[in-house]
């Protein structure tokens, strides 16, 4: 089996995969990252959604062997020793029901304020709109990427 | 052994009347156990001690060493917040910190009175035995605190987990835990706080869970580092409740990271070292199938069924001038939580442990216990519970247990077994369709003299009962009595509409159900708050004035009074869009909607929601707003564009790309809760915010577009 090496939130790791396995499964079954999160295998729900240097990707449908070298964040890299300004910004709006879609939706977030520090509600919708939360917490992560661009404007540990 | 003193303790104000018993389980440290004492005489009491063994429970409360308070519930969290609400109850009557309470879902054990998460029972059931053992053990603490320092115990106070003296000495929850324990009488009375001196209760509050979540610790089921535990899927039939007729694993078992292929009677399991090598696996099987026993069945059949079941028009009441009738379609759901089914078990020899999201755990038991010949002695299987990402009535039925530990003991390993998103949309147990059909009965002078709905439905399948084991025994031998008895049970027409009947025709369709968010309320009262507008329409009233006109309750009254204030009704808008509105009052509590809709475009477009509850005492009012707004959107999804459709006993829709769940650009950016609080009983939430919701939805899309919705979802195309 091909040994792939890349950066996992900040540390070199290598693994011992086949080339076209999907990186989910390197993450959760091989290095035991379980924040990315299986919700539907085919990038329509968006629970896995990650950073692949430092765009949001779909570790669900990312081949390991197309990662070699590069780096990949997860929720668990986020916010190093302490939280990430989207982080919490989503404890302060209290987002979260079930959970299960939350690391995902963060990641997404993250990016979209990124690049958008002034995101309108139509940016929102349209940088957002590919992560499902069937829970229906869209109006708590709308208030809290609002919240967090806040804070990241004034300029609390801007990543 | 464990025997020792119990308390009977009231809760205040309306609580009067419910008794809740408390008693102190022998632990090194202070723990205490209550229960509903519905069932009791008030004497009972002061009677003999009850045996630990004997009494069924509703919860424990431990207080440790360390000071900090575990609470162990027969409940699951899977989103809905109880974890929260609970941990303030016990910090409330503790005088404790928020921090210092942790809360645990309790194995699966014949003890507990009731361990379902469901029917929106957990704050109105527990909440009262919490109050009541919280308060018994600040009593007690107080009272080992008073004869350490050989004072009476009626002059201590206690604040932020510490006993307090009036001369300033204090001690610690946590040093005091061990004496509290070997109180026999506590020597102050153990009545919880009235409402009115709550400082946690009722503040807004957020998730004792939140940065577990959003740092990506908290653990579901498939997150558990349980040793040596291997993936497995399951390949299914393409038809539901299909079975396997001949099975080629070679080529599937010589592929990487594969360690077995186990046929199961739900299908042929690959386990590997990975879960995309088990679906690479799993997809290299060549199997044929048996078709399921829905295989004639299709969406029309299916529909040709439920409308032959409605039967004849009944008689009108004497004096009907004119009766106007209203039908409805409502489409099989799938609950889609965003965590599949899936469970980690782990068989040895004549032990299995499995770690589950079970709503049922009990229920989980039996079926594991069953399916691996231990039916006497489910014992056998211990069932941890651990959080859900999400359930909404799919968790009852624990399929991926009973699969993973048949997998487990084949394999000789634990494993995790993991329902793929196509597994889990196309082979689920789903909120059944149904047709129903209103007539209401009009007398000359726009009186109503009579309302009959007749609703017919598959059959629910309520083989779990609800939680308890008398009707888990009949639910397993007579599923329609449950399902009748729980129809009656549950629902009403709120208003004077004459003389008001309703019936469930049940219909035998071999199509797997299960409860979904608000049950059947999901369809009969929401065609009911539908064909309230309609009567409004042919009466010329606003459908406002008729509700408040002929509401029997004055809690439903005010809740949408409160949504007309706060919504604006009646306010000009633009052509095409228009507002609507609904109520509802179930599981003790009493809700109404008020949603504004754009129809202009193709797709109608939801503008603003505006909610008003009256849920009694507002435990956390952040988590009721959570749940109320949740449901809207529950709501608004599979009224616009989620539903199933059946082609020949096969699930079409298999994901999110075609079960359109809404998205964030389909929900409006603000969803306003207001709480109106008639008194300080503990109302359900869970399900209140559901049927109001479609039911607004659909009474603004008539009041814009001129076309009454009756068949749903309304986008046969998606939004």
């Amino acid at each position: 089996m091909p040994a792939h090496q890349f950066i996992l939130n900040g540390q070199t790791v290598t693994v011992e995969a086949p080339e076209d396995l999907p990186l989910l499964w390197v993450l959760r079954d091989v290095l035991g990252v379980t924040g990315p999160k299986y919700g539907c295998g085919v990038g329509v729900c968006g629970a896995c959604t990650s950073h692949l240097d430092g765009e949001a990707f779909r570790p669900c449908l990312q081949p390991v062997g197309g990662v070699a070298g590069r780096e990949v964040l997860t929720i668990e890299g986020l916010g190093g020793e302490g939280l990430h300004p989207v982080q919490e910004a989503w404890i302060a709006e209290d987002v979260a029901q079930c959970g299960f879609c939350q690391p995902g939706q963060i990641m997404a977030a993250v990016v979209l304020l990124r690049k958008n520090p002034h995101p309108s509600d139509a940016d929102i919708d349209a940088a957002m709109s590919d992560n499902v939360c069937r829970c229906g917490t869209y109006v708590r992560i709308r208030a809290a990427i609002q919240r967090a661009a806040l804070l990241l404007r004034n300029g609390a540990g801007a990543r | 052994m464990a025997d020792t003193h119990k308390s009977d303790t009231a809760a205040p104000g309306v609580m009067d009347r419910r008794r809740f018993l408390t008693w102190v389980v022998a632990s090194p440290t202070l723990m205490i156990a209550a229960r509903l004492g519905l069932d009791l005489p008030p004497a009972a009491a002061a009677e003999a001690p009850v045996t630990e063994a004997a009494t069924p429970l509703s919860l424990l409360l431990a207080l440790q060493s360390d000071g900090r308070v575990v609470t162990t519930l027969p409940r699951t969290e899977m989103g809905q917040g109880i974890t929260t609400a609970v941990a303030m109850l016990v910090a409330e009557e503790l005088d404790l910190p928020l921090g210092s309470v942790d809360v645990r879902s309790a194995d699966a054990d014949p003890r507990w009175l009731i361990q379902l998460t469901g029917l929106s029972t957990t704050m109105r059931y527990l909440s009262g035995p919490l109050r009541a053992a919280a308060a018994d053990a600040r009593a007690r603490l107080i009272t080992a605190a008073a004869h350490r320092w050989k004072v009476l115990a009626l002059t201590l106070t206690t604040a932020n987990g510490e006993v307090h003296a009036p001369d300033g000495r204090r001690a610690g929850y946590g040093e005091l835990a061990e004496e509290a324990a070997r109180v026999l009488l506590p020597e102050v009375l153990p009545l919880p706080k009235p409402p009115s001196r709550y400082t946690v209760v009722g503040q807004p509050t957020g998730r004792i869970d939140a940065r577990d979540i959003v740092t990506g610790k908290a653990r579901y089921a498939l997150d558990l580092d349980v040793p040596g535990a291997m993936p497995a899927v399951v390949a299914r039939p393409p038809t539901l409740r299909g079975s396997v007729q001949s099975l080629d694993a070679a080529t599937a078992r010589a592929m990487p990271g594969v360690v077995g292929v186990v046929p199961i009677p739900s299908g042929v399991a690959v386990v590997a070292e990975t879960f995309g090598q088990a679906f690479a696996a799993r997809d290299a099987l060549r199997i044929s199938w048996a078709p399921g026993p829905a295989s004639t069945l299709s969406d029309s059949d299916i529909h040709a069924r439920l409308l032959s079941a409605i039967g004849p028009r009944p008689l009108p009441p004497l004096l009907t001038t004119r009766t106007v009738e209203g039908r409805f379609d409502f489409p099989y759901l799938a609950h889609a939580p965003m965590e599949t089914q899936s469970c980690v078990a782990r068989v040895q020899g004549s032990h299995a442990e499995v770690w589950s999201g079970a709503q049922d755990p009990k229920y989980a038991q039996r079926e594991v216990a069953r399916a691996l010949g231990w039916e006497l002695t489910p014992q056998q299987v211990t069932v941890h519970t651990v959080r859900a990402g999400g359930g909404f009535g799919r968790r009852f039925f624990p399929e991926a247990a009973v699969e993973a530990a048949l997998v487990s003991r084949a394999v000789g390993r634990p494993v995790k077994l993991m329902w793929s998103r196509n597994d889990d949309m196309r082979h689920g147990h789903y909120r059944p369709a149904s047709h129903h059909r209103i007539l209401a009965h009009l007398g000359l002078g726009g009186s109503i003299l009579g309302w009959n709905h007749r609703a017919a439905i598959p059959t629910v399948e309520f083989p779990h009962g609800f939680g308890d084991v008398v009707t888990a025994m009949v639910g397993e031998v007579l599923p329609e009595v449950t399902s009748a008895v729980f129809f009656t049970l549950t629902q009403h027409v709120p208003y004077r509409f004459g003389f008001v009947t309703q019936q469930l025709t049940e219909v035998p369709i071999p199509i797997p159900t299960a409860s979904f968010r608000s049950v059947f309320t999901s369809q009969v009262a929401v065609a009911n708050e539908i064909f309230v507008d309609q009567l409004a329409r042919e009466l010329q009233v606003d459908p406002v004035a008729l509700r408040r006109s002929r509401l029997t309750s004055s809690r439903l009254r005010a809740v949408l009074d409160k949504v007309v204030s706060e919504g604006r009704w009646g306010r000009s808008l633009p052509p095409g869009v228009a507002q609507g509105v609904a109520v509802l009052e179930e599981w003790d509590s009493a809700i109404a909607h008020l949603v504004e809709v754009d129809c202009t475009a193709e797709a109608p477009r939801v503008l603003r929601v505006v909610i008003a509850a009256d849920v009694g005492l507002p435990i956390n009012p952040k988590g009721i707003e959570a749940q109320l707004q949740g449901a809207a959107v529950d709501a608004m999804s599979t009224t616009l564009s989620a539903g199933l459709h059946i082609d020949a006993g096969a699930v079409r829709e298999g994901s999110f790309a075609d079960y359109r769940w809404l998205r964030m650009k389909h929900v409006p950016p603000e969803i306003q809760v207001h709480l109106v609080r008639s008194d300080d009983r503990v109302g359900g939430v869970g399900e209140l915010g559901y049927p109001s919701a479609a039911a607004a939805l659909a009474n603004a899309i008539a009041r814009a577009s001129g076309t009454m919705p009756t068949r749903f979802p309304i986008l046969e195309g998606g939004v």
